[in-house]
């Protein structure tokens, strides 16, 4: 489908064909990968890593499903089951997610600012090899040590390792402690990347780009990046604090001697819920990108989008006890978090109308990206409403802890943020490699993930809404949820299949996939503009621009967006 | 039912319109290509939609609030039954201070109508780590957090089993932390504190099992009344034999299930804090005979 | 055939952009000002909780002497920055040296401190809550003071086998950046812990 409709008009060109492709020793390869500090193979580092991490953190969510299938299953042991749990979602969240984005946005962030790489690229190599240690070290928990309850020591006190379950009389194993240093390290790693980000957003922008002009994508990950500074240290701090508690004998969560557990939640919390804004926005960045090419229009209300984005990300740090509202806090503090975190949905809506009024008036071609956008807007529109139902305190007074909370949040993760994730890796795809995804493939791999995402988690609402509990290795029959526990299984393993589609689909192509050129899209940000894959120093000249889409007012010379900003 | 309200309708005209908008504007005439009009933005739009909202998120916060405020700060009655619940790893502790009421997993409490109010008030506390009491189809969960004290209140109309578990993750079997809640009428209630109030009935034909009971471990962690054994990290033995369940709700309160219990709990519940009792098959049977007097 | 085209353009204006060594110390020193409030929201929350033992009243004295140590090495650091711009390597050599002399008396002094309340009043991070947050927050920062002197100290010896000129001074002046943030979190810890919390 590399349809380009209309070429840029070129005055020079570089010939940049090869004429001679020495063959490398592997060694030779792994070297350069190994030592690289280009942001490109550092963010398709990231990348790959965290796709082996979805397919073990997916695994691990289909061995919980079939232990959960029917009643009083003993597929798994209560331990190994919770054991599952913790690992699954802090590998979701910290291995898988904030990976892959960090990736996309290593490679993505340089080129379409006309940077030539990231401002510290030693810094960014530095952050990708410390995060992945941090993965290793997570899973190096399966057979390092021995735990209470054999079995190795991997991490059993749920991703969010509530205190005082984590202290050492209730955890004498290893396990909180694999999980503690693993998310320093990882978090360090973070950190690094983060500055990167924010550094190279506001000091390398190309010759024109003013905040003003900069593409959303980059506007998104500047917010990003600034609330991981904020966010992910409390959770750095906390987990000192939790080990100082394990290993030094200090109180910090220790509640015989006057400390306080609901301090950890706290912590927790104003870590853990910037944390999944962290995770959205660069979901909503590459909606930002990806919708108005394939509805062939500029995106609605840029200046509405950038406000709305920085004022999620400001109001996200006040919404974090909205976890907390069963913990016992007073009617005050309670009906505070209730507001901030319906507030939050205003900003929230807006983007979602501006999406939906890019749309309307253009000219929409369905090609895999868009369809993958389109699941997005959907799903996320639904997720952002349960959402709203979960922020009324006495809506969250039953169902916080339940199957309606996960029902909500993957809603979010996977029908919002993977889908988009799936969006991305179709459309840049070409300009990583140079080929075109298989169509086919990718529409198989579009509506198997719909079916078995919808059949999963639509229906995972109702045991929650019928009293079922989050974490919990079986259930009594009777209680009204095993037919919908079996549905959800059953969903969960169409996933997979379209999972193990986009891999095929992903290796197949790079060998077989159709040539792409520099613009299959017809899009209109600066990455396009150079090769597919692009030269190792991205840009041969640096670019000038003179509005938001740079190619745009190339390829349309007399009608140029300068015009009408 | 406002909020579901709500949402529903913002879902059905929001995803109304998007598809609506996906249908009407797709691409379908790929000879003649032309870009269509490119529309910036729109000050007057971007305002309404941003006014709308904010209106209903405040409608809905008020309502909220409202609900909040209403059921945190309500007066307790005077004539509450109140009952201390106390969390553990993985058992419920039920103290009704005023009654002179110790049990353990099964919670009784007098319904509560209308006419006749008499809701229960919990005093919400933990020995060890977080848990969560969640029964439901009587009210919304509230913590249970050591060093700290919450308070809830139910008031169940309808005399009946409610079913509920613990929902605060609490460690190996978080999943077997079961609830029953006994919701009995007036005269019912007060039969059964009357029963629960008496020290251990003491039969004479279970002497040797007694005896055997007494002078092992078991005294240690259980508690039954009228006897030496007070130990306050198990549940009350007291009445063991009037509870429907044992182990939290997890298996029948049949002497099968008893005796392979005190013999092994690790294999019924792996992961209870119980060790295994090592007693003889003999002291078995006779501990568990008499166990199963304890009415 | 793989090409790229070359589209050359002019700017509308004259382009610049901040300096990215100062936004990324900006921005690092955001995070960890993050990690100092958490420690700082724990220490106010355990303010008069502890169930026994020493109390900060009974044995917390100001240390007057090592924070005037630590404010003053910000000045002679700038100071030192200042003379490396006008190329005056040998006085920047001498400030450097003063203001790592000073954050050194600083470290020494709080390790006497910690001594004594260790050895003469019995606090340890384990007696009680105070403890626990007494040396963690002082003990964090401590651990920065630390990081900033080994820097410090890397620089002084570029310094004195003669690799630092008068272009270096924008570097100096980023890592001096780190340096008045200790400081900065300092006088927010002195003021916490030694005077609210007395």
């Amino acid at each position: 489908m590399a349809d380009s409709m209309s070429s840029l008009p070129s005055v020079e060109t570089i010939d940049l064909t090869s004429h001679q492709r020495p063959r490398r020793l592997v060694l030779e390869v792994l070297h350069d990968w190994v030592t690289t500090v280009d942001h490109k193979k550092i963010g398709l580092m990231y990348i790959g890593y965290a796709l082996i991490f979805l397919v073990v953190g997916g695994v691990q969510a289909l061995v919980m499903r079939i232990q959960l299938a029917v009643p009083h299953n003993s597929f798994v042991s209560p331990d190994v089951f919770n054991r599952l749990f913790t690992m699954h979602g802090t590998t979701m969240v910290f291995f898988m997610g904030m990976p892959i984005l960090f990736g996309f946005a290593n490679y993505l962030v340089p080129l379409m600012i006309g940077a030539r790489d990231m401002a510290f690229p030693r810094l960014n190599a530095f952050s990708f090899w410390i995060s992945a240690l941090g993965g290793l070290l997570l899973y190096y928990s399966y057979i390092g040590g021995s735990g209470l309850y054999g079995m190795g020591s991997a991490p059993d006190v749920g991703w969010f390792a509530y205190a005082p379950l984590t202290m050492k009389a209730f955890s004498p194993g290893h396990s909180t402690d694999y999980w503690a240093i693993s998310l320093i390290l990882s978090g360090i790693g973070s950190i690094g990347t983060a500055i990167n980000i924010v550094v190279t957003i506001i000091t390398m922008r190309c010759p024109g780009m003013t905040l003003n002009r900069m593409p959303l994508l980059a506007w998104l990950n500047l917010v990003m990046a600034s609330m991981v500074f904020i966010a992910v240290s409390p959770l750095t701090a906390a987990q000192i604090m939790l080990m100082l508690d394990r290993y030094l004998g200090s109180h910090f969560f220790d509640t015989q001697a006057g400390g306080s557990a609901v301090l950890w939640i706290h912590f927790f919390w104003i870590f853990g819920h910037p944390e999944v804004y962290i995770l959205v926005l660069p979901a909503f960045a590459f909606m930002n990108e990806i919708i108005p090419v394939f509805s062939r229009k500029a995106i609605f209300g840029y200046p509405a989008m950038v406000a709305a984005s920085v004022g999620i990300g400001f109001i996200s740090m006040s919404v974090w006890a909205h976890h907390m509202f069963t913990v016992g806090m007073g009617a005050g503090a309670n009906v505070f978090f209730v507001f901030s975190s319906m507030v939050i949905a205003v900003p929230t809506g807006i983007k979602i109308f501006n999406w939906l009024a890019t749309i309307w008036g253009g000219k929409v071609r369905f090609a895999s990206p868009m369809l993958f956008s389109v699941g997005f807007l959907f799903q996320f529109l639904i997720a952002g409403l349960t959402g709203i139902m979960l922020a009324a305190a006495p809506f969250d007074w039953q169902l916080n802890m339940s199957y309606f909370v996960v029902a909500h949040f993957h809603y979010v993760l996977v029908g919002g943020i993977l889908f988009t994730i799936f969006a991305a890796f179709y459309y840049w795809y070409p300009k990583v490699t140079g080929r075109m995804m298989n169509e086919r493939l990718a529409r198989w791999h579009f509506w198997m993930m719909v079916i078995g995402f919808h059949m999963t988690f639509d229906f995972m609402h109702i045991p929650g809404l019928l009293g079922m509990p989050r974490r919990i290795y079986t259930y009594e029959p009777g209680r009204g949820w095993d037919v919908w526990n079996l549905i959800v299984t059953i969903g969960a393993f169409i996933q997979a299949i379209a999972i193990i589609l986009f891999v095929i689909n992903l290796i197949r192509s790079y060998y077989k996939g159709e040539i792409a050129g520099n613009d299959p899209w017809d899009a209109w940000t600066l990455e396009w503009s150079t090769a597919s894959p692009p030269p190792v120093y991205n840009f041969a000249i640096t670019p000038v621009v003179h509005s938001r889409r740079p190619l745009w007012d190339i390829k349309h010379p007399e009608d140029p967006d300068w015009n009408y900003e | 039912m406002l909020v579901l309200a709500v949402t529903l309708t913002i879902f059905l005209i929001v995803a109304g319109l998007l598809l609506y908008a996906l249908i009407r504007y797709r691409h379908k005439n790929l000879e003649t290509y032309n870009e269509p009009a490119q529309i910036y933005g729109s000050n007057q739009i971007e305002l309404a939609w941003t006014v709308v909202p904010a209106l209903i998120v405040v409608m809905l916060f008020l309502t909220s609030s409202r609900i909040i405020l209403a059921t945190q700060d309500s007066k307790k009655p005077e004539n509450a039954v109140d009952v201390v619940t106390i969390g553990h790893q993985f058992w419920w502790e039920f103290r009704y201070p005023k009654l002179g009421v110790v049990t353990a997993n099964e919670l009784h409490v007098p319904v509560s109508t209308a006419a006749d109010p008499m809701p229960t008030y919990l005093e919400l506390s933990s020995a060890d780590v977080d848990h969560s009491f969640w029964v439901p189809r009587l009210a919304g969960k509230t913590d249970l957090i050591p060093n700290r004290v919450n308070t809830m209140w139910i008031d169940p109309e309808q005399p009946g089993l409610y079913l509920g578990q613990c929902a605060n993750f609490c460690g190996v079997q978080h999943a077997k932390m079961l609830l029953r809640v006994y919701a009995d009428t007036p005269a019912q209630f007060a039969a059964w504190v009357e029963q629960q109030k008496k020290p251990a009935v003491n039969d004479p034909r279970v002497a040797e099992g007694r005896q055997i009971f007494l002078h092992s471990a078991c005294v240690n962690c259980h508690t039954v009344s009228g006897t030496i054994a007070n130990g306050r990290f198990g549940p009350d033995l007291t009445h063991l034999a009037s509870r429907d369940t044992i182990a939290s709700g997890a298996f029948e309160n049949t002497p099968d299930n008893l005796r392979k219990w005190i013999d092994d709990p690790d294999s019924m519940k792996p992961g209870s804090l119980m060790p295994p009792m090592h007693l003889t098959d003999h002291d078995l049977n006779a501990v568990t005979a008499y166990l199963t007097t304890l009415r | 055939m793989t090409t790229i085209p070359i589209i050359r353009d002019a700017a509308d204006e004259p382009w610049v952009l901040p300096d990215r060594g100062t936004v990324g110390m900006g921005c690092l020193i955001v995070a960890e000002s993050a990690i100092f409030v958490i420690f700082v929201v724990a220490y106010i929350f355990y303010m008069g909780q502890s169930l026994g033992g020493p109390t900060p009243q009974q044995v917390l004295e100001l240390p007057i002497f090592t924070t005037i140590c630590l404010l003053s090495s910000s000045l002679t650091l700038h100071w030192a920055v200042a003379a490396l711009r006008k190329s005056k390597v040998g006085a920047f050599t001498t400030w450097l040296a003063t203001t790592i002399g000073l954050g050194l008396i600083f470290i020494v002094g709080t390790g006497m401190e910690w001594h004594h309340l260790i050895y003469v009043d019995g606090l340890t991070i384990r007696t009680n809550l105070f403890g626990t947050t007494f040396y963690s927050l002082v003990g964090l920062h401590a651990t920065h003071v630390i990081v900033g002197l080994i820097l410090l100290i890397a620089a002084l010896i570029f310094s004195l086998t003669g690799h630092v000129s008068e272009k270096h001074a924008h570097r100096m002046d980023v890592l001096s950046l780190y340096w008045h943030f200790v400081d900065a979190v300092w006088v927010v810890v002195f003021t916490v812990v030694y005077v609210l919390g007395r």
